[in-house]
């Protein structure tokens, strides 16, 4: 079953009088479980391409599907409805906020979610537990390594356990040894639960560990591994 | 909500130094509006008892021709036999002192000195001139039957450099229209601590003011103070008759009113420019933060917070800076309040005409002035965070992403 699909997607963006054409007509089709890369150099669409498939940006032309139902013209509430229950994200830049700690911020999406408290409880710790840092549940992100803030991202993504996650350079700011863990961890999750995943980077250590490489290059599909266009 | 409050104060706490600067702004501009609202109130209510004290009365009863203004002492604009007209007030039981005065202008004069004044003929045994009495600041109050002796107030004994005993010559007007001069001894010197009043006012018995003015058995007015100042329309009512004219004690300190009425209309614009200048610091302060925060703000709305959320998280931030400001400043201001209430503070001569202002203020917040403060800064604050709230609810998730 296709978790996500984009048809014909092109987005525009314009800045004074200079146009950019990031994607320029994109097809791309994930099924369940994947565990896809989206590779290519700096500025050939990898992010835009996330931001549309994760609801966080709508397409200038073309269209986007979630569970096969088209979410391209929802409104902004409702999108962050679906976010909510159905998308989570891991940042380059780690995206903890500040002032929670590792386990408030692993509670945040469950709380927006409306879940209740011992529920919430259980599930915050087991996530923690699923990435290795369950000593570390008390611990604000100024208090933890790069690596273990990413793994706090993980298990805050897998949280409301997403049909989808989506990673924006998950490694970009980790070193070889911390970045090797957090790919290991999310290819652990995503045999052991299923859950898909969509990372867009361009290190090929990172690119190894894909089950499917889709690659884009100035907004346009040139290489679509073994998945459907 | 608890997160929501959790959130909030922690969010604060990134930045105490700010945190703490927007929240004393808040509780200085409302300690400086309680002190102004304070002070004015004392001001106000301090003339009005003081005016109904020494002048006016509760109510006055005057013949129906009598013109305050030129304060006649022709028989025909006074009351006649006025004891009788006295008794009868004094009957009621909401009056506490009911006492004939007799009014004329005089020059009073030593030497090359020389000053207007009002004369004042009193019964120098009723209650109602128990405030002249207890004001004695040097020789005796006087006696009814004292022929030459007049009360002078402490600022025309500086001026004319007098002292108990020391005799001055007054002249005053009379019925028939001339003039009369004759020496008097000072008895007494006595202070109201109201000095545009004490400075033109001179008091001597009413029976020699009777006297020396020809007015006889004539008084100008009988002036009556109540158990309480409430009670003065339903009294006047009770002794309204022909031939007289009974006046209240808001009809002849109608500038008092208004001046009350106008310098509360001017505070609520006072409290409006306060108040503005702590919600620019307030507004400020949350759009820094909003800015600080953007790439956060952008994170959350991506993990599903919607905008109403964002703008709440904000508006409780502001609500938190709003309850740390209006308890601090209700603390401060009832501070000062209390310590200008007790202490006063000076301001001299300030009397206007037809309000006798105390040469020292006493700071008298009412609890209905203190509670609309509270309401008009709480809100205030809050309605200038709404636009860093708003602000910050209306960014677009993937731009906000991108911040630095």
């Amino acid at each position: 079953m296709e978790v996500t699909k984009v048809i014909n997607a092109t987005r525009d963006f314009k800045v004074g009088e200079v146009e950019t054409h990031a994607l320029r007509g994109v097809n791309l089709s994930v099924e369940n479980g994947e565990f896809t890369a989206l590779v290519g150099p700096s500025g050939s669409g990898k992010t835009t391409l996330l931001q549309l498939i994760g609801l966080l940006d709508q397409p200038t032309t073309g269209n986007v599907l979630i569970n096969g139902k088209d979410v391209t013209n929802l409104n902004r509430n409702q999108r962050a409805d679906l976010r909510r229950g159905s998308i989570g994200f891991i940042f380059q830049f780690f995206a903890l906020i500040p002032t929670l700690t590792a386990y408030e911020n692993v509670e945040m999406p469950l709380l927006l979610n409306g879940m209740k408290a011992p529920e919430r409880k259980a599930r915050a710790d087991e996530m923690l537990a699923a990435v290795g840092l369950t000593d570390r549940a008390d611990h604000r992100p100024d208090q933890l390594s790069g690596g273990q803030q990413q793994r706090v991202s993980v298990a805050r993504a897998l949280a409301i356990r997403p049909s989808l996650i989506l990673a924006d350079e998950p490694t970009a700011n980790l070193d070889t040894e911390n970045g090797k863990q957090v790919m290991e961890l999310m290819q652990r999750l995503n045999q052991e639960t299923g859950t898909t995943f969509v990372f867009a980077t361009h290190d090929p250590r990172v690119i190894k560990f894909a089950n499917r490489v889709v690659t884009l290059r100035d907004g346009l599909i040139v290489e679509n591994g073994n998945g459907k266009a | 909500m608890n997160q929501l409050f959790k959130m909030a104060f922690r969010n604060l706490g990134r930045n105490r130094r700010r945190t703490l600067l927007s929240a004393l702004a808040v509780s200085l501009g409302m300690a400086l509006l309680l002190l102004i609202a304070g002070v004015l109130h004392g001001e106000m209510d301090g003339a009005m008892k003081n005016t109904i004290l020494l002048s006016s009365g509760d109510l006055q009863v005057r013949n129906a021709a009598y013109n305050e203004e030129k304060m006649s002492l022709d028989w025909k604009d006074l009351i006649a036999s006025p004891d009788a007209v006295v008794e009868q007030i004094k009957a009621l039981p909401q009056v506490t002192a009911a006492t004939p005065r007799l009014l004329a202008s005089g020059i009073l004069t030593l030497g090359e000195n020389s000053r207007g004044v009002q004369v004042i003929g009193i019964d120098p045994a009723s209650a109602a001139n128990q405030v002249f009495r207890q004001g004695i600041l040097s020789g005796e109050f006087l006696t009814a039957d004292d022929r030459d002796g007049i009360l002078i107030g402490k600022p025309l004994a500086d001026k004319f450099h007098l002292n108990t005993g020391d005799q001055v010559s007054l002249l005053v007007n009379t019925s028939n229209g001339d003039t009369d001069e004759q020496l008097f001894t000072v008895r007494g010197v006595y202070s109201t601590n109201t000095s545009s009043y004490d400075e033109n006012t001179v008091f001597m018995p009413l029976a020699k003011a009777q006297v020396i003015t020809g007015a006889q058995d004539h008084a100008s007015l009988i002036f009556v103070l109540l158990q309480n100042k409430e009670q003065a329309d339903g009294v006047a009512a009770a002794i309204q008759s022909p031939g007289f004219q009974v006046l209240t004690w808001s009809k002849m300190n109608e500038i008092i009113v208004q001046t009350e009425q106008f310098a509360n209309s001017f505070m609520v614009l006072f409290y409006l420019i306060v108040l503005g200048i702590t919600a620019t610091v307030v507004t400020n302060t949350l759009v820094m933060a909003v800015f600080e925060r953007t790439r956060e703000i952008g994170v959350l709305t991506a993990i599903g917070m919607k905008a109403r959320q964002v703008l709440a998280q904000f508006m409780t931030e502001a609500g938190l800076i709003a309850t740390g400001g209006v308890v601090g400043g209700l603390i401060l201001g009832l501070i000062v309040v209390g310590i200008f209430n007790h202490y006063g503070f000076y301001v001299g001569n300030y009397g206007l005409s037809g309000m006798l202002i105390s040469d020292r203020i006493y700071a008298n917040l009412q609890t209905s002035d203190a509670t609309r403060l509270v309401i008009i800064t709480y809100a205030i604050t809050l309605l200038a965070s709404l636009y860093p709230a708003i602000m910050a609810s209306r960014l677009e998730p993937v731009e906000a992403l991108h911040a630095q």
